[in-house]
């Protein structure tokens, strides 16, 4: 699973702190960003699919739970385009669920991540920067989490709950704790022994001063750059979990659902059976680049 | 050496154990009472209770966790719910199915991402590098059961080359090394092994043209050591991390093959964690998923013994 | 008339990236006799390494543009093959690097690597090549030199790292013997060992040597001649003696005066305004001439002459008077 590339090995490198965050960094790393077309294409099609999925019920031609029995699984351009994508197994407009679905798809995919960024981060940058037996607690019990693969802890810990999209929600937020707390925390530590940082403790400033002047502004940025390489295994996993039964249940449109609930369907409509899945495959696809063009811009050393 | 190993191996016991804590405790996480998960539902009170006391149920939780934690190491994971049959029974073949599978597909992953990391990064710049790397970011970019599909698509309902599900004649008893059952073994092989050739491929590409960039590279042109001379040089260097990286697939592809077994229908610890997520049979599920996170764990105790074995570097006290 | 060990005429290197094209050297001249040394002294970024690495191509393959006449001990470098070059390196001519813990493969013993040179070159059998290797490190006086062998960069103390590096590029004893600031990163004591088991080998086996240096003491210690580079030329060059007591070139002059002398105590120290020029432009007269207390009309249109008042002592300052 994509899952691996959440735990980052050496060569992978989670961008390092740089020594300052002025203002000419942000300047600089916009300008390398504006000069890098893949990028740029690449975060493009993520707003369109991001704006189409947000008006969705504004561009949707149907509605996306009216089901036909005779209307089953029609081809691309049904009607003369009454059906642009044709309609899945129960006569659904498939143009509408792709919508629709995409929704609670990159629901499903981003939150996850964010609140993982706010608990995992809080918990790596304390840990960092208080060392310590704090740290040997904190990172001990991340150590328990990376002993299983993420895919398999999001299947246990979803399976054991049960099905529900809270409880997918809540594996996935599990799973990716523990990976935002090492990078957050190796990220901490790296900048806590930076000369300047010490000088700061030196010269006496207080502790919630030196993490908030700092450390926060030299930490956030890599912490953040990494949990956006994480939406792009999030997605896959939340579509997992739904196409294994264990996210939304029917008649829910989501991507995952609709992939697992069109299988029986490759054998007459093969094209419109692989759309959803060709809908995740391009969101996350996207989310990985963005996130890579967003790293090696952030990378003060290339 | 010795020291470092004896270490090493004891600091994997406390994990471990707590793999094991984390696997107790998903009985007690999911919905409903835990003796649920031992007894069916329809069982009549006398039994619920007898049970609930031979099992230690009615004791505290860390007791209970010891009387579990016994059971386990002596093998014992409990009945199957769905089947009534010892969980260990079942899980024996399905894991030799499952590591059957992971190993062909990280066999595939790794030869291919070796090749297509080294040409990208000697290479680098070039449009071979640019089609390496964006075919690597499709390979973990890419839902792999909809690849599986996909594959099923083409090479079993247009083209009617291979098998679309199982593990061929006989089902999982009777696998032999012939074409009758490698066939029905490709399509979930080659699916499962587009994520650690995107992964291996971007690590040897980083690892490789780290290297290149090397002072001591220099040295070994100024020797007048030819390609293959300092190829030797790289490979000792990069093996390492590489070797770490490869590791870890390993262990993803065994406990994330879920998935692809279940589009596949291939008989293995995914199939049966799928069937017992179904059927809610929760000792099946939590014992697959224990023996395959102390596999992980071994396996990443494996890893690092490897890694200290070969890189001079990291000190053996 | 035989061929000079190395003869440079009219060397240019540049590196061309997406961004930029860097003029690292430009107009490089000068011939090297047999077992003669020469150092060539500058500030970093002058183009001393660069030119260096040029003698036997080994600057990055695939930005570096030369152009001109390099040849040493016979062999055309600028028209050699990768795979004839990969011949002469090692063999003709060999390099010891500034840095010997990076410039050394970490994860290969001492006695691998220097005998995998002498299997390369002179195809020895392996048992030949450890033999040899042992030699070699005795040569260069690392003590306990069996235990060595198995020893891997890292187990070794920087100045004893150096010495095996000087051991690899001895192996096969080439007539040419080229160093990048060997003794650079070393400290101070160990750099005086360096130095004196540099030049006694130099002696015992009858190289060339050319030194690439910013340490003035260590080109004192070492060269029979020395040139000064500035902006990817040769400024000045003469025999160390006279260069030293008296340079010619101001920036000459000022390097001199920068630096700390035995010979001139209780004098001022001066320092050198100003830092050097770009090279991603030609400059179009005297590189030196922005930073030069003594500029004139003269110094602008174009790069002054090399100009030579005592024989085999030249700088190209338009100041300085030219011998009849």
């Amino acid at each position: 699973m994509s899952t691996t590339i959440a735990s980052p090995p050496a060569a992978i490198a989670v961008p390092q702190p740089a020594p300052s965050r002025s203002r000419g960094y942000w300047q600089g790393v916009a300008r390398r960003l504006s000069r890098d077309p893949v990028t740029l294409f690449f975060g493009a099609i993520l707003l369109l699919m991001a704006l189409a999925i947000l008006f969705a019920p504004l561009l949707a031609p149907h509605d996306p739970y009216q089901t036909s029995m005779i209307r089953r699984l029609r081809p691309i351009w049904f009607q003369d385009g009454r059906y642009p994508l044709g309609t899945d197994e129960l006569g659904r407009d498939m143009l509408t669920r792709l919508l629709h679905g995409g929704r609670l798809s990159w629901f499903l995919g981003i939150t996850p991540v964010l609140i993982a960024f706010a608990i995992g981060g809080t918990l790596g940058v304390i840990a960092g920067f208080a060392g310590g037996w704090v740290n040997m607690m904190i990172m001990r019990t991340t150590d328990v989490f990376y002993a299983f693969p993420s895919v398999l802890l999001a299947v246990a810990i979803s399976g054991a709950l049960g099905p529900g999209i809270s409880n997918a929600m809540l594996s996935l937020t599990l799973v990716f704790i523990p990976q935002i707390i090492r990078v957050a925390e190796s990220t901490t530590t790296s900048v806590r022994n930076l000369d300047y940082v010490e000088s700061a403790r030196a010269s006496g400033a207080g502790a919630l001063t030196i993490v908030r002047v700092h450390v926060l502004p030299n930490v956030l940025g890599p912490i953040f750059v990494y949990a956006t390489s994480l939406i792009s295994v999030s997605m896959i996993l939340a579509s997992g979990l739904s196409f294994l039964g264990l996210g939304t249940k029917p008649p829910e449109p989501e991507w995952g659902l609709m992939l697992n609930t069109l299988r029986t369907a490759i054998y007459t409509q093969p094209f419109i059976a692989m759309l959803p899945g060709l809908c995740i495959f391009a969101t996350s696809m996207c989310f990985n680049m963005v996130s890579d063009g967003l790293r090696s811009a952030m990378d003060v050393r290339a | 050496m010795l020291l470092y190993l004896v270490r090493r191996v004891l600091y994997a016991i406390p994990i471990a154990l707590a793999v094991g804590l984390v696997c107790f405790m998903l009985v007690q996480i999911a919905p409903g009472d835990p003796i649920n998960a031992i007894v069916p539902a329809d069982a009549p009170q006398e039994v619920v209770e007898q049970v609930r006391r031979d099992y230690g149920l009615d004791k505290p939780l860390p007791i209970q966790f010891g009387l579990w934690i016994s059971r386990v190491v002596q093998g014992d994971l409990g009945r199957s719910l769905a089947t009534g049959r010892p969980v260990t029974a079942d899980l024996v073949s399905a894991i030799g199915n499952t590591l059957m599978l992971a190993l062909v597909a990280a066999g595939i992953g790794f030869v291919m991402g070796s090749i297509l990391g080294t040409i990208a990064a000697v290479f680098r710049g070039s449009l071979l590098d640019k089609a390496a790397v964006g075919f690597a970011a499709a390979g973990v970019s890419i839902p792999h059961y909809w690849l599986g599909m996909v594959l099923v698509v083409l090479f079993s309902v247009t083209l009617n080359w291979l098998p679309a599900m199982g593990a061929g004649p006989g089902g999982s008893g009777s696998w032999a090394w012939d074409w009758e059952h490698v066939k029905f073994l490709i399509l979930p092989a080659v699916t499962l092994s587009v994520i650690p050739m995107g992964i291996i491929t971007r690590t040897v590409r980083g690892v490789v043209m780290e290297l290149l960039n090397q002072d001591f590279v220099t040295t070994l042109r100024g020797k007048g050591l030819r390609r293959g001379g300092i190829a030797l040089h790289v490979v000792k260097n990069a093996a390492p991390s590489v070797l770490a990286v490869m590791g870890l697939q390993l262990g993803y592809l065994m406990g994330g093959s879920i998935l692809v077994e279940t589009v596949f229908s291939w008989p293995g610890t995914g199939f049966l964690l799928n069937s017992a997520i179904f059927q809610r049979d929760l000792p099946v599920l939590q014992g697959t998923i224990l023996v395959l996170a102390i596999f992980f764990v071994v396996l990443n105790l494996a890893v690092d013994l490897i890694q200290t074995a070969l890189d001079p570097r990291i000190r053996r006290a | 008339m035989t061929e000079p060990l190395v003869h440079v005429r009219n060397l240019n290197v540049r590196f061309v990236s997406r961004d930029a094209t860097v003029h690292a050297v430009n107009g490089v001249s000068f011939d090297l006799a047999e077992r003669e040394s020469l150092c060539i002294l500058g500030e970093s970024g002058s183009g001393k390494s660069v030119t260096l690495r040029a003698l036997m191509a080994l600057n990055p393959p695939r930005r570096t543009q030369l152009s001109g006449t390099v040849r040493v001990g016979g062999h055309d470098i600028i028209a050699a093959s990768e795979r004839k070059m990969a011949d002469i390196r090692g063999s003709t001519v060999s390099m010891i690097f500034q840095e010997p813990m990076t410039a050394l493969d970490p994860v290969f013993t001492i006695g691998r690597q220097i005998a995998e040179t002498v299997m390369r070159h002179e195809g020895l059998s392996r048992g030949a090549a450890d033999a040899r290797a042992l030699e070699l490190l005795e040569l260069v006086q690392i003590p306990s030199a069996k235990r060595r062998l198995a020893a891997y960069p890292h187990e070794l103390s920087g100045g004893l790292r150096q010495r095996a590096m000087i051991a690899i590029a001895l192996s096969c004893r080439p007539r040419l013997l080229l160093a990048d600031e060997p003794t650079t990163a070393l400290d101070a004591t160990v750099q005086i060992q360096i130095l004196l088991l540099l030049r006694r080998l130099q002696e015992e086996m009858g190289m060339g040597v050319i030194f690439v240096t910013h340490d003035l003491g260590v080109a004192g210690e070492i060269a029979d001649r020395v040139a000064v580079m500035y902006a990817g030329k040769f400024i000045e060059e003469g025999p160390v003696r006279g260069l030293m007591r008296s340079p010619l070139h101001p920036y000459a002059q000022g390097l001199l005066g920068a630096t700390v002398h035995s010979g001139l105590r209780g004098e001022r120290l001066t320092t050198i305004p100003g830092a050097p020029p770009n090279l991603e432009r030609v400059p179009q007269g005297c590189a030196f001439a922005p930073r030069c207390a003594h500029v004139e009309e003269a110094c602008l249109p174009r790069v002054p002459e090399f100009r030579s008042p005592t024989p085999g002592h030249a700088a190209r300052c338009v100041r300085v008077p030219q011998a009849a």
